[in-house]
């Protein structure tokens, strides 16, 4: 029998798939005081699109695809940073008891 | 730097965000964890600098404008915005990641040799045209419906449910008509096809939120932050990246628990959530049961109960955040433990209108978390407590939810504040929360209402002390 080359997408779909179930098994031991934010995090982290973006505004010459990957990275920029500031600002809040 | 160096940089920044999420099971771990998700998102983003540099003739003054820009613009809402509006933001940022995600698309439609995605033709590879009309669809959905979330929780239109007649049916036949326009897509490549796709499921997403009213918010905010996680995902197959699958996976799960836990919490499916139209005012059934005696107190009584108390319990809710009273709530406590009255708080999971939205005003109070409870932990304790003091809650107190079959809010998971030996429930006036039903718990002998502001109340109640 001729071996046949398993195609890439189904690779890259079973990686989806188990990333899945490791999100579900993450998510279920956050603890509900912090899901405002788990929900901040999460925002900043699928800002990862952003690498997306940045090959469309790479190339030197200007055309339409340059400028959506421009407003892109600015638009992914802003929830980068504001998505880990105001995460981090919030953490920052939960204190414990003083003895 | 060769492709696989790259891909296994991408894994290594995935794993960090895994270990971003884990973190957040404790607020002692948490703070470390949202470090490595920052330090995880430089990986990913200089490697793929890098991998470009090497490939491509680039150049890095726009993209460097772009990301000064919009990090600056980020950080400054970051450090400034009030947690009071939180529920608004996290709104904002989702529709951000929708739109990214159909810029990038739409780059990679005009421009598919960049992301190594044209035949040898120049088309398009099917495979990659159904990916990229799912990042698109996805995308633009979270996109207008984010934006209608933030509209309602800005109060810039009113949170109440617009419905109309035919609503649903027309929701389902453009849903239909955009799930055939992205088989023609995938089938012609068309360009006017691809932008009539877009436009519509923007009108869908739209379409999607406005019937969802203002209280089903934590719902309707955890399900937009999983469909931006799937916008991601979707993208991240377009690009052959797993960086973007993985994360678009984990967020999209993410959000999809919190979705499940908040209906769970409400007893409502969530196709009734997404069906919308339930709550706003005059929803529901008439509320009126003929006038009953209450009891109203002042602030001195207030005090004076709460003085003499062993135990209290705080159970905030959203008209604590609309009043900003967190802090007086927590001077109160302050003061009552300093007498040796034993002070906790109990939070319902859709007190608010986020997930974990009165936890965050609690902290920004300076209030310790561990004396806040969650309602599985903390609701036996009801039956031993001398005084439950409600403050901007309501429907989540609600004893109908437990005891009346015939409530429409039968069988959601209540705070039992009804066994408590006093209840001290601050409102506005006797008007029925957001399910428009009546509270019985006005009513009871044992309940002392105490008609303000919830922040003034608070306030006099701590001059009272």
């Amino acid at each position: 029998m001729e071996a046949v080359a398993i195609d890439p997408f189904v690779f890259r779909f079973s990686i989806f798939v188990l990333a899945v179930f490791v999100g579900y098994y993450v998510v279920w031991s956050v603890t509900p005081a912090l899901h405002t934010p788990l929900l901040s995090v999460t925002n900043a982290i699928s800002s990862v699109i952003i690498v997306g973006a940045l090959i469309a505004a790479a190339p030197t010459a200007f055309t339409g695809s340059k400028i959506f990957g421009l407003v892109a990275i600015g638009l992914a920029s802003v929830n980068i940073f504001g998505g880990f500031a105001v995460t981090q600002r919030m953490l920052a809040m939960y204190k414990k008891k003083k003895k | 730097m060769s492709a696989n160096i790259v891909a296994l940089l991408y894994l290594v920044s995935a794993i960090l965000f895994i270990l971003a999420l884990r973190g957040l099971s404790s607020p002692e771990s948490s703070r470390r964890g949202n470090i490595l998700a920052m330090i995880g998102m430089t990986i990913a983003v200089a490697t793929t600098v890098v991998s470009l540099h090497i490939t491509h003739v680039t150049s890095y003054g726009a993209i460097l404008a772009a990301v000064v820009i919009g990090g600056g613009i980020g950080l400054l809402i970051a450090f400034r915005i009030k947690m009071a509006a939180m529920p608004q933001l996290i709104a904002a940022f989702h529709s951000l990641v929708g739109l990214a995600a159909v810029l990038v698309a739409a780059a990679a439609f005009y421009h598919p040799e960049a992301y190594g995605i044209a035949s040898a033709s120049g088309q398009i590879e099917t495979a990659s045209r159904i990916e990229m009309a799912l990042g698109i669809a996805i995308g633009a959905i979270t996109f207008s419906g984010s934006v209608v979330a933030f509209a309602k929780l800005q109060a810039l239109v009113s949170g109440n449910p617009v419905v109309f007649p035919g609503q649903h049916i027309l929701n389902l036949i453009l849903g239909l008509v955009a799930i055939g326009l992205i088989g023609f897509f995938v089938k012609t490549q068309s360009t006017e096809v691809f932008w009539i796709m877009t436009a519509l499921t923007f009108g869908l997403g739209f379409l999607l939120i406005i019937p969802i009213g203002g209280a089903d918010m934590p719902v309707v905010i955890s399900m937009l932050n999983s469909y931006s996680g799937w916008a991601a995902a979707a993208t991240g197959f377009t690009l052959e990246n797993t960086a973007l699958i993985i994360t678009g996976a984990l967020v999209g799960s993410s959000g999809a628990i919190l979705s499940y836990i908040m209906c769970r919490a409400m007893n409502r499916s969530f196709f009734s959530v997404i069906l919308g139209g339930f709550g706003g005012e005059g929803a529901g059934p008439a509320a009126n049961k003929g006038d009953r005696p209450v009891k109203a107190g002042s602030a001195e009584d207030a005090a004076f109960i709460m003085k003499n108390a062993g135990s209290v319990i705080i159970v905030p809710g959203y008209g604590m955040a609309v009043a900003l009273a967190q802090h007086a709530v927590r001077e109160m406590a302050d003061i009552l433990k300093e007498q040796g009255v034993k002070v906790s708080y109990a939070i319902h999971p859709v007190a608010g209108r986020m997930p974990g939205h009165m936890n965050v005003l609690l902290a920004e109070a300076n209030v310790p978390y561990d004396d806040v409870f969650e309602l599985e932990a903390i609701n036996s304790d009801f039956r031993t407590t001398d005084v439950a003091f409600v403050i901007g809650a309501n429907d989540v107190t609600n004893p109908a939810a437990r005891d009346d079959p015939s409530s429409p809010i039968y069988g959601m998971p209540i705070l039992d504040v009804d066994k408590a030996k006093t209840v001290l429930f601050v409102k506005r006036s006797l008007a029925p929360g957001y399910a428009g039903i009546d509270n019985d718990l006005f009513y009871n002998e044992n309940t002392m209402m105490l008609f303000g502001d919830a922040k003034r109340m608070t306030e006099e109640i701590v001059k009272a002390l």
